[in-house]
Parts: C-alpha cells; structure tokens; sequence
C-alpha cells in the first residue's frame, strides 16, 4: 500500500484516491479547428514512460482535488505531488 | 535393525521416554492431552505437536506428496519443509506444520500425504485487523531485535516489536548462552519487561511479518488464540492481521540452517542440526537415542557437544572439511565421540525412520565431475536413529528482498546476504550474516540508533551484554560449500532438494538439460520452492546446485525472487471483517424500511440497495411488474428514487461549466425549468444523463443516474479543477441530501394535490397544468419543511418528483402514501420503471448503452446543441467513424410471435427465409447485426418487447430480423424505440 | 389531509436500531446536529469574510484542521476552497440562506448538507482502537489531536474524522447518511473485544 502526498491533506494510503492520466495535456484551444488525425491524437495518443512520468490523481476520500505528480514507473516511487497550478518541480 | 528402531519408537512404552528430566521451556506442571493420528498423547504446554511427538518418539508425521515416501520433523520451526499435518479438532485447518503448532488440551491432528483438506463447513472463528504507526518496526525478539527495541524504546520512540514464536528471544531459546553471567533468558525476561512498561510500545509474539511493501508499509499475521484452543475467549479475534507504518523497519529475522543433499535424504529422523539443539533446549525433548551429525561447518558441533552431555549416544560427527577444528575437536573427543573428516554422509537406510546413515569419503569432484571417484567404495553404515545435517546458514533475508533491496552470494558463509542499505528498512544480526551473540546484540542496538538519528529522534544507547567468549577463530574452520553430496553409483533420483514437493537433483538436471539457466525457470520446471515453505531451505541450494551443474558462480546463477507471504496466511485471516453483511457496504435510502415492511424485493444497484418489486402475495416478479406497470400506466404509482446522484452546481459560471459538459445548452434554461441533458466523453460516448433543474440564476441541480454519481462530481471536478479553473462554480454532491420521490400515473395529480395543493399544505400548489407545466419545478413547504416539486417524468406518464431534506423523507413518504390510498397508489421498483422507460425508448446509461454509443446512435440528435461552438465530445461527432450509417442505433424489437422474452444479450441476425438457425459449419459466420440490451413484458402493449442496438438500425425499421433463442430463430420486428405514447400525449395527464 | 396526521417526523437511519451505543459499550454515541452548511470560498477574499462574519469566526485555512465558532459548532476544513460548517441549533434551510446570501454576491456558495451527513461521537478508552481497526490515518496524540480533521475511510465508508480532545479519547464522525448503517454495524463488530472483555 502506497502513500501519496496529497498536496493539500499529507500522505495518505493509496486507496484514497483515484489515478488521472497523463499530466499536461491540455484541452486543444479550439477543437473545430483541428484535423481528424490531430484530435485522435489528443483523444486516443498518450506517453508511455520509462521512468519519471507526469500524471494527474485526484484525492478522491479526501479533499476531492485534483493534483499532479512525477512517479517512477520503473519503480512506482513518487518523486513529487504538486498542484494543478503549479509548473512541474524539477525532480532527480 | 532399522524396521526394529522405528517400530519401538512409536509403541505406547516409549511414551515420554525421550523427554530430559528436566530443563526446557515448556511448563511441566500442565501436561496437555491431544490426538495425533488417532493415538493420544499428552505433551506440555510449551510444546508444538513436533516437540510433544519426538517427545513420544514419534518422528514420522506423514507422507510424500507424489512419491508417498514417509516424512518426518525436519526443524524445529517454519523452516520445516516436511511435518505437514491437518489440524481437526477444534476447527479443520490444513497444511499447518507440527513444528509450529503449539499443542493444547483437545487438539485433534493427522499427518497429510503432502496435501491438506479445507473445511466443509463455514469458519465460524473472528479474523480482524488494526493499523499501527510506529517509528520503528523491529521483526524479531531475538538477542539483536531485543536489543533494536530496547534502544528505541528508551529513546521515546513509537516501536512495534514483532516476533513469530510464542515468546521472545529468538536463538537463545534454542540455547543455553549466558549474558552478562547469567542465563541469557533472564535477559530477556528483563527486556520484555521494560518493553511492557514502556507507553509507546507495542509487542507482540506469535506474530509473523510476511509482508514488508511500499512506504515502510508490512503486514503481519497476529495468532492471538489458536495456541489457546477451547480456551480460547468468546470473541476474540482468532487471528489478526497488522497494518503497520514504520517509519522506519529493522529486520532481525534470523537465520535458517541449510541442509546437504544426498540420496535419502528425507527419511523421518533427518533433521537440521540446529533444529536438535533447540528440541533439547527449548523443549527438554531428546531428537533421537542415537545420533549421527553430518557438518560442512563449525555449527553442528555445538549440538553433537550438548546432545552427548544430554545422553544421546552420538555415533559420529561427520564432516566434509580434511581439518576439523580444533576446539571442537577436543571437545568431541573428550565426550568420546568419533570424527570422521574429509567424509560425507551419501546416503541413509530405514523405511519410516532412519536406521543407518551411510558415510563415505567425501567426493570433491562435485556433481558435475560424472564419473565418481568414490565409485567402487562400499559406505560405511553407521546405525542411527537420528541423522542431523548442516550445511551452514542462510540469513533470513526475505523480508529485505521483498523491499527490493539487492542481494550478493557471500562464498565464505555460502549464502545471499543484504547487499544495500534500503532508505527505511536495516537487517540486523544474523539476518544481515552476523552469527556471534556479541556482535548480533551491538547490530541490533547500532541498528535502530542509525534508524531514529535519521529520523531526527534522540537517540538513548542501551548497553550491550556481554556474552560468553567465543572459540578462539584460530581453532575454527572455514566453512565448506557443499550443495549436494554425490550419490556413489551416480543415481540423483532419491536425492530430494524440496523434500514437500518430492523435487529431486534428477529434476534440476532435468531442467537444465531442457535449456533451462535461471533459477526462476527452473523453479517453475522443476516446482521446487513452490510448496508452502516457499523453499526455505531448497532455494539456496537449488541456485548452488545450478551453479555447480553449470560451472558457475552462485552470485552469476543468483535466486528466486522473495515474495510475499513470508509464512502461509489464510485467507479468511486475509478478509478480516471484510465478510458477510460488511464484505460491501450497503448503502440504504431514508424509506429503507419502510421497503422492507412492505415486503420488497431487492435489487443491488452498485452499493445501494433498491426494491425491485413489492410482491403481494402469491406473485413473482412477472405478475408483480406486470400489476406495477399497470399501476403506473392506469392510476398511480411511487418509486423511492433517492439513489439518483445529485449535484449542486454554483456560482456565477454555473452555466457556463454546464454548456461546457452537456452536450445541450444548459445555460439558456430559465430559473424554474427542468431540461434533460446528456454528458459525453471527449471520444462523444454517452457517459450519463440526467435532468437539470435551473434552481436559481446561479445554481443548477444537477441528477445523475444511480451508478454515475460519484463518477460524474469527479468527472465534473476534473474538467473544472484542471482545465478551466478560472470559473467561478462549485460543485458538491447532494445526493443523501434530498430524497426523490416520483409519483407516476394518471391520478398523481390528485395525490400531488392532495398532499402539496391548497388543500393539503400553508403555501399550496396548483397542480394545475396550465400552473405547473411538465418540465418545471416549484418549492413549497410542508408542515415548515421546504419540498421541491418537478414534473419530471421517466414514464412518459403524468408524473412529479418530489424532492425533500432526507431527514424528513419517510414521513413525507407517508404522507403520499396515505394521500394516495384512494386512487390504491402503488409502490413499484426498479423492475417496473425499467419496464415503464423502456416502453417509452429511454435508454438507461450503461445497460443500452456500452461506452461506444453517441447520442446520435441513441436517435437523440436533438440534445445535441449545433449553437454551442464547442462542448465535451462535440469534436469527435465529426470523425468519420462516428458518421457511419451502418453504426448501432437504438431501436425497438417486437417478437413477432408476441410470446417470447428476448434474453438481454441475445445476438441479431439477418432474417432467413427458412427461419433456421444456420450451420456455422456450413454457412461460415453469420454476420452480427446487434444485439438485445433491454426485454421486458409488457402489460400496456400485452405483449413482451425489446430495446436493441442494431446496425443501421434506423433504416431497418419495418424489418424483420432474427434472434437465435436456444438454439432457434425468433423473428422480430424492428420498430421504433418508443412503443407507447408516441405522441407524448399522456405526460399532461 | 394535514390535519389527520401528525407533523412530520425527523428521522434518523440509526433510529430503530439496536443501541450502537450498547454494542460499542459506551464508545459511540449519535450526535444530533440540526445544521451543516457547505460553504465554498476564496482565501483571502471577500466570499470568505462574508462568510466568516455570519458564522462569527474565521474560516481555518490550514488543511487537516477545524476551529470552533461562538454558536458551539463548529468549521471544518474540506479542501483549499471548502468548509463544512456545523450548527447544533440553527434550522439548516435557514443558515444555508444567511451564508449564501452572504457568499454568493463575492462568487462564493452555500448549500445546506444537513441531511447528507449523520454524526457520531467516539469517545473512551476504546475509541481509538476502534479507529485503528479501519481507519489508516495516524489519530497518535502527537500527530491528531483537538483541532485536527481528516477526510479518509473507516471500515469502507467515507469519513470526516475530528479529533476533539488532545489525549485520544474523544473525537466525532460525519458519515454519508446513505452509509451510516453501514458503519454502525461495522463499529458494533469492531467493539466486539471491548464487549466482551
Ligand atoms: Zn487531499
């Protein structure tokens, strides 16, 4: 059982929350403007990362915010949580 | 000779007869009766079943899994990998090893061949469990866990002291040490009394940690009264699962000793050398009468020594090395016991239990070497009822392992020894390969002084006691790495390397000559390491093995991975509590029972539980739906409807955050008025719908279906939270808030009036329709307590939703009831409302739909908006795959012949002019057009009808397609989803 | 019809029940709480103050914690933006209208939650072994103590978890009223020691 550190409560048991994909894709500006293969490539087109990879969870038993963290996927271990607001932390 | 010895053993005379007449721990002032294999014995209390039948003489326990070779004690703990018995009596409880089962009055125990048998009734015992935080997880109360806890315990620190036996000091129960002058269980006994003074530790025995996982997080398995049976107290938990949090773990598990192979290795009477020692120690129990210890290393002098001064007529010591060393060697032949060096023991006679051990020079050539130089030599047998065997140690490095943490092959001590400091969890004593008492005590200590200075604690040394001098090294010998010792005519057939998986040297050449190199292959190919011991004592060797057969080094061959459990843990100790009635919440509504009263049927719909009819009596769920329907359809019926998701949606951007996530326009609905919307994925998936009421300039209440509301507030939070967190709304979930309540049918006017109209209430509704249009909503009150109305209908009837604070709901519940008796108001469940939707083509999200339906598959373009420039999935309607004709459309199916239920799921076909349901064999595949995702019976249509997703099947209605049923074809007509009311005449009343 | 049958009745879904309070020897108790009002604003900002002079205290802006106010209720801290304010006395449809008449001008909200919620109180010297038997947060003393809070789980539910002393033996739970059953049964099973012992 991992601990995440929501940025806001503190380290809690995994369970408590919820996993969101990757992390800064943002929502294309003006999606009409797009091709089809463009917009396939939001919707359908994620990284698939070896090592420190950006993602998106949600404290959903808890505050019910949305945040974002760096987590080693080789070896799961989070490096750091930070808010949406926030630019992604330099991390080892 | 050997058949006589065994026999003996076992017969009602030798009873006891191989218990020292003093000394152990086990408490000789309570003898304890108990049955093992039909015969009674009588042990102490203190004693596991191994010790109370070795006691007795009895050393075989059962038999072989595949090869039903008898099997015996093998060690005196959970490294034993052959006493497997079946506990019987108090509770059926399979694969249980006798080394580890405490013995009480009543225990009923058999040997198992290998295998064990589950209850065939239900486990009526308690399994719970508790979360613990600590600073410091010590595993172990041996002399160096002792130690760590001590330190932390005086420095203030959170401690959690773990350790499987049934009491506290590890090795030095298997021992006669002293510390500090004195016997080294006073020690102890004075250690476990401060622990147990001090406020912020928690210690417990009988207590295994089998799990070390992420974030200093371990499991361990609490036997809080198994060792107790009968006794045990009425509702105490039987076993109890801790989730610990350390902050920081010191691991000082101990050490397994670590057997030779060699043919015959199995027979009952074969035993770890130290496993003797700690019989005659901690149990007052002689292994044998007559004892032959084969050695690779120093150890097993120690018990040939304490065995002899116990009366055990040790016949020889027998070990591989050309030197033996010297102190010990003195000390052999001061007893008078003979040493044989530079020989190994190649092979034992005797059926259930050992009788000669046969000795030959010791085969340097290894394994590998093919031709035997001993080859031609007769071995020498050496009468024995007894045979111990050393091979060295392994360091009980699982829990180390199982953290990730790295392991090398150590050549010197022949074994995988720690080989990296994990940030949150150390290895002490000889766990981390430290065998001195001296040196395992100031490990510990030194240990968990590192762990709490890291963590910024004050660390309070604890002074080490001083032991009892070692040998002097220059009278020791360097240990020997002996894996396997060849047999004499070259057969490996008989020379098992997992003795519970009847696993041999044959089956590792096997493997090998298969192509075969990694230890986790050959695990696999060959099972050893597989069976409950998880190859405790067959895994180090299995690699050295491997490395010799491949001339390679052990560290190059490596091991196994360490997995958790690091001792079996049954599942229900796994559940805990998570069982029966609290296996999943249920969720219940404010009218739960009322339902109940009336005798409803239920129906799980995700946490919550629903009535999914109310039969009277006499009928099942055909004639109770049908009679509901009819209700509804005719004159009036009630539905509990306050499991629907409800959100408050607030704040000046309310709509826009709505028009953003409906596919419709939300923002233009006037303050008191109802729309029904839809939410797509950003793929243009249906996710779910709803209604939305406008409830003032600002704030929208938002319903979701039953299983979709904590999934849309999430969904919601994540577009608002991390893409357009510059509008000004809030949401929060109101679903337990308000109680919905849709009254339905022709008279629900008359009820709505009744109860809420100027009649019935201070600020009385017009019910009218000219007053209260469908599809608006009005607050009142009732009796002070505000109540929303809203013609909202899920039935294309006549319908209101009544919403109220669900503090008050039951009585406002029965207030409808009671208002409704005249018109014989029915309350009607899930079954009936899906009927009642169904009829009218309104497709319920997640049965209709499947996560790759639009709402334009759905026939709903219509609450598509083409004003809004962009929404939640708008952009993927235009991908070419999405304007498809030939995509599934919702439609209607009317069985032709007006009798048969489609089953939900059915497949579609086209229809065949024969009307037989093709041979595939024949015909090849039968295209699929679809398949049945909504079948009712109807009572307004008499007859059964079907939703469907079909290709195409918009351009289809007025069709007839097929649907196999058991094995025939059914003819259908595609129709329109809606089948009643088209005209939507009946919503007005 | 009014007049033939009697007011409307509270209700409660621990009413009609064995006593949780019997079953976990004296440790929980249902607490009767006439108003919770969910409020939402910015920090610092005008929404908050609005809606701290209402209340008659200031929104506690640390997570994890909740503050007392001058009514005997009290403030929850929910999220960066979200507080759970609890009445004992004020009707909750009324204080819903004060504190969103309040916020709602400055982009702020109320909305009343007083039926969403049922709340217990754990108290005694099994109070925090009952929390320990499914409830993974640290409630240590040292670590939790009067003014802490938590959203986390209990057993499976949802809960908001206040510590109210400072020794570890009295703290209230707010629990979805959906779930309360749920986790009334689930604490009478995990007294089942302290009955019996
Ligand atoms: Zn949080």
């Amino acid at each position: 059982m991992q601990m995440i550190k929501c940025p806001w409560c503190g380290p809690r048991e995994e369970v408590e929350y919820h996993y969101g994909g990757q992390a800064h894709v943002a929502y294309p500006a003006e999606p009409a403007a797009l091709s089809d293969e463009e917009w396939a490539h939001y919707l359908f087109f994620r990284d698939n990362t070896r090592g420190l990879f950006a993602e998106r969870w949600v404290h959903t038993a808890g505050c019910r915010r949305w945040f974002n963290a760096v987590r080693d996927t080789v070896t799961y271990r989070f490096h750091a949580t930070y808010r949406p607001d926030e630019p992604r932390p330099v991390t080892a | 000779m050997s058949e006589t010895t065994s026999t003996t053993a076992t017969t009602a005379q030798a009873r006891g007869s191989f218990r020292t007449p003093t000394g152990g721990r086990v408490d000789r002032t309570s003898p304890v009766t108990f049955t093992f294999a039909g015969v009674e014995h009588t042990g102490y209390r203190g004693d596991t079943l191994a010790s109370a039948l070795l006691a007795d003489g009895v050393h075989q326990i059962g038999t072989s899994i595949k090869l039903g070779r008898p099997r015996g004690v093998g060690a005196a703990w959970a490294e034993d990998p052959s006493s497997l018995v079946q506990v019987e009596e108090p509770f059926p409880d399979p694969m249980l090893l006798a080394s580890t089962v405490e013995v009480f009055d009543g225990l009923v125990a058999d040997g198992v061949p290998g295998q064990g048998r589950l209850a065939d009734i239900a486990d009526s015992a308690r399994y719970d469990s508790r979360h613990l935080h600590v600073d410091l997880l010590v595993v172990g109360a041996g002399p160096a866990g002792l130690q760590a806890a001590l330190t932390a315990a005086r420095s203030g620190a959170r401690v959690a002291l773990l350790d499987e036996q049934s009491e506290a000091g590890g090795s030095l129960l298997g021992s006669d040490e002293l510390l500090d002058g004195r016997p080294a269980l006073e020690w102890v006994a004075d250690a476990v009394a401060e622990l147990a003074a001090a406020p912020e530790v928690v210690h417990l025995q009988r207590t295994t940690v089998f799990g070390v996982y992420d974030d200093g997080f371990a499991l361990a398995v609490e036997r809080r009264t198994d060792h107790l049976g009968g006794a045990a107290p009425e509702g105490t938990s039987r076993q109890r699962v801790w989730r610990v949090r350390a902050r920081r773990t010191v691991v000082a598990a101990g050490a397994h000793e670590r057997p030779v192979v060699f043919t015959d290795n199995d027979r009952p009477g074969t035993m770890l050398a130290g496993s003797a020692r700690t019989y005659l120690h901690r149990y007052g129990v002689l292994a044998g009468s007559r004892a032959v210890v084969f050695t690779t290393n120093d150890s097993a002098y120690r018990a040939a020594v304490d065995l002899a001064d116990a009366g055990v007529h040790v016949a020889a010591v027998v070990d591989t090395r050309d030197v033996a060393p010297a102190h010990w060697a003195v000390e052999l032949e001061r007893r008078g016991v003979p040493l044989r060096t530079a020989q190994a023991v190649v092979g034992t006679r005797g059926v259930e239990r050992v009788s000669a051990a046969l000795v030959a020079p010791y085969d340097r050539a290894g394994l590998a070497a093919g031709a035997r130089s001993s080859a031609g030599v007769e071995p020498e047998a050496i009468e024995c009822d007894l045979l111990l065997v050393s091979g060295g140690w392994n360091p009980a490095v699982h829990l180390h392992s199982q953290a990730r943490g790295k392991l090398a092959f150590d050549a010197g001590l022949g074994a995988f020894l720690p080989a990296e400091r994990l940030e949150d969890l150390l290895v002490a004593g000889s766990a981390a390969g430290t065998f001195d008492l001296s040196s395992c005590l100031r490990q510990g200590g030194a240990s968990a002084a590192t762990a709490l200075s890291e963590l910024g604690l004050d660390v309070t040394a604890v002074p080490v006691p001083s032991a009892a001098e070692q040998p002097p090294s220059s009278s020791s010998s360097a240990p020997d790495l002996v894996w396997v010792v060849p047999d004499p005519s070259g057969d490996s057939s008989r020379q098992f390397v997992d003795v519970q998986r009847d696993a041999t040297v044959a089956d590792v050449q096997r493997a090998l000559g298969a192509g075969l190199r990694s230890p986790e292959h050959v695990k696999r190919y060959t099972t050893i390491g597989t069976a409950h011991d998880q190859g405790k004592t067959s895994g180090v060797v299995t690699s050295g093995i491997i490395a010799e057969l491949l001339g390679a080094a052990p560290d190059a061959v490596g091991t196994t991975t360490f997995r958790p459990p690091y001792t079996p843990v049954a599942f229900a100790t796994l559940a805990g509590r998570d069982r029966g009635q609290l296996f999943d919440p249920v969720r219940t509504t404010s009218v739960h029972d009322w339902h109940v009263q009336a005798g409803a049927v239920w129906e799980d719909v995700g946490q919550w539980k629903r009535p999914r009819y109310y039969p009277l009596a006499g009928e099942d769920m055909e004639t109770a739906v049908l009679r509901e329907c009819a209700a509804a359809r005719t004159g009036v019926g009630i539905l509990d409807g306050s499991t629907l998701g409800k959100i408050d949606v607030q704040g000046p951007d309310a709509g826009v955050l709505l028009d953003r996530l409906y596919t419709n326009l939300m923002s233009s609905l006037a303050v008191g008025k109802v729309r029904y919307g839809v939410m797509c994925g950003a793929d243009g998936m249906v996710i779910d719908d709803g209604t939305v009421l406008r409830v003032a300039e600002d704030r929208f209440l938002v319903m979701t279906t039953t299983g979709g509301a904590a999934k849309i507030l999430e969904w919601m939070e994540e577009w608002h939270q991390t893409e357009w967190p510059e509008l000004r709304v809030h949401l929060a979930s109101v679903t337990e808030q308000w109680a919905a309540f849709p009254v339905v049918g022709p008279r629900s006017r008359d009820v709505i009036g009744a109860v809420f109209g100027a009649g019935g209430s201070e600020d009385g509704v017009d019910v009218s329709n000219e007053a209260f249009g469908f599809m608006t909503w009005q607050d009142t009150t009732l009796d002070g307590v505000p109540v929303r109305l809203a013609r909202i209908s899920f039935s294309g009837e006549l319908a209101w939703e009544v919403h109220v604070d669900s503090r008050y709901a039951l009585a406002v519940w029965e207030r409808l009831i009671a208002a409704g008796a005249p018109y014989a108001i029915t309350p009607y469940g899930t079954e009936t409302m899906h009927v009642l939707r169904a009829e009218k083509g309104y497709p319920i999200i997640g049965q209709d739909t499947d996560g790759t339906v639009t709402p334009q598959d759905l026939g709903m373009a219509w609450v598509v908006s083409k004003k809004k420039p962009d929404f939640v999935g708008k952009r993927s309607f235009a991908r070419a795959e999405n304007q498809r004709e030939d995509r599934k459309h919702l439609v209607g199916l009317l069985p032709v012949d007006r009798e048969t239920l489609l089953p939900e799921g059915s497949q579609i076909i086209e229809h065949r002019e024969d009307g037989v349901l093709p041979s595939v064999s024949e015909t090849g595949p039968v295209p699929m057009l679809g398949h049945v995702t909504s079948s009712y019976r109807s009572a307004y249509l008499e007859r059964p009808f079907a939703l469907a997703l079909v290709k195409g099947g918009r351009a289809r209605v007025g069709e007839l397609l097929h649907v196999p049923v058991k094995g025939r074809l059914v003819a259908v007509e595609v129709t329109s989803p809606v089948l009643v009311d088209p005209e939507g005449a009946r919503r007005d009343g | 019809m009014a007049d033939t049958l009697v007011p409307l009745q509270r209700t409660h879904p621990l009413d009609a029940r064995p006593s949780l309070t019997e079953a976990t020897v004296g440790a929980v108790r249902v607490v009767d709480v006439s108003a919770q009002v969910q409020v939402r604003a910015a920090v610092p900002g005008p929404a908050a103050d609005a809606l701290a002079q209402v209340i008659g205290a200031p929104l506690p802006t640390r997570p994890g914690t909740w503050t007392p106010t001058p009514a005997g209720g009290r403030i929850v801290w929910l999220g960066p933006d979200e507080w759970l304010v609890v009445d004992p006395s004020a009707p909750s449809w009324d204080l819903e209208a004060r504190l969103r008449a309040a916020a709602a001008p400055h982009g702020g909200a109320a909305l009343d939650v007083s039926g969403q919620r049922v709340v217990l109180s754990l108290s005694g010297e099994h109070a925090r072994d009952l929390l320990a038997a499914g409830c993974a947060v640290d409630t240590h003393p040292s670590v939790f103590r009067r003014g802490a809070a938590a959203q986390t789980l209990l057993g499976q539910a949802g809960v908001i978890l206040l510590a109210l002393s400072d020794d570890g033996t009295d703290y209230e739970l707010f629990v979805r009223s959906s779930f309360a059953r749920y986790l009334a049964d689930w604490l009478a099973d995990a007294a089942t020691e302290h009955r019996t012992a």
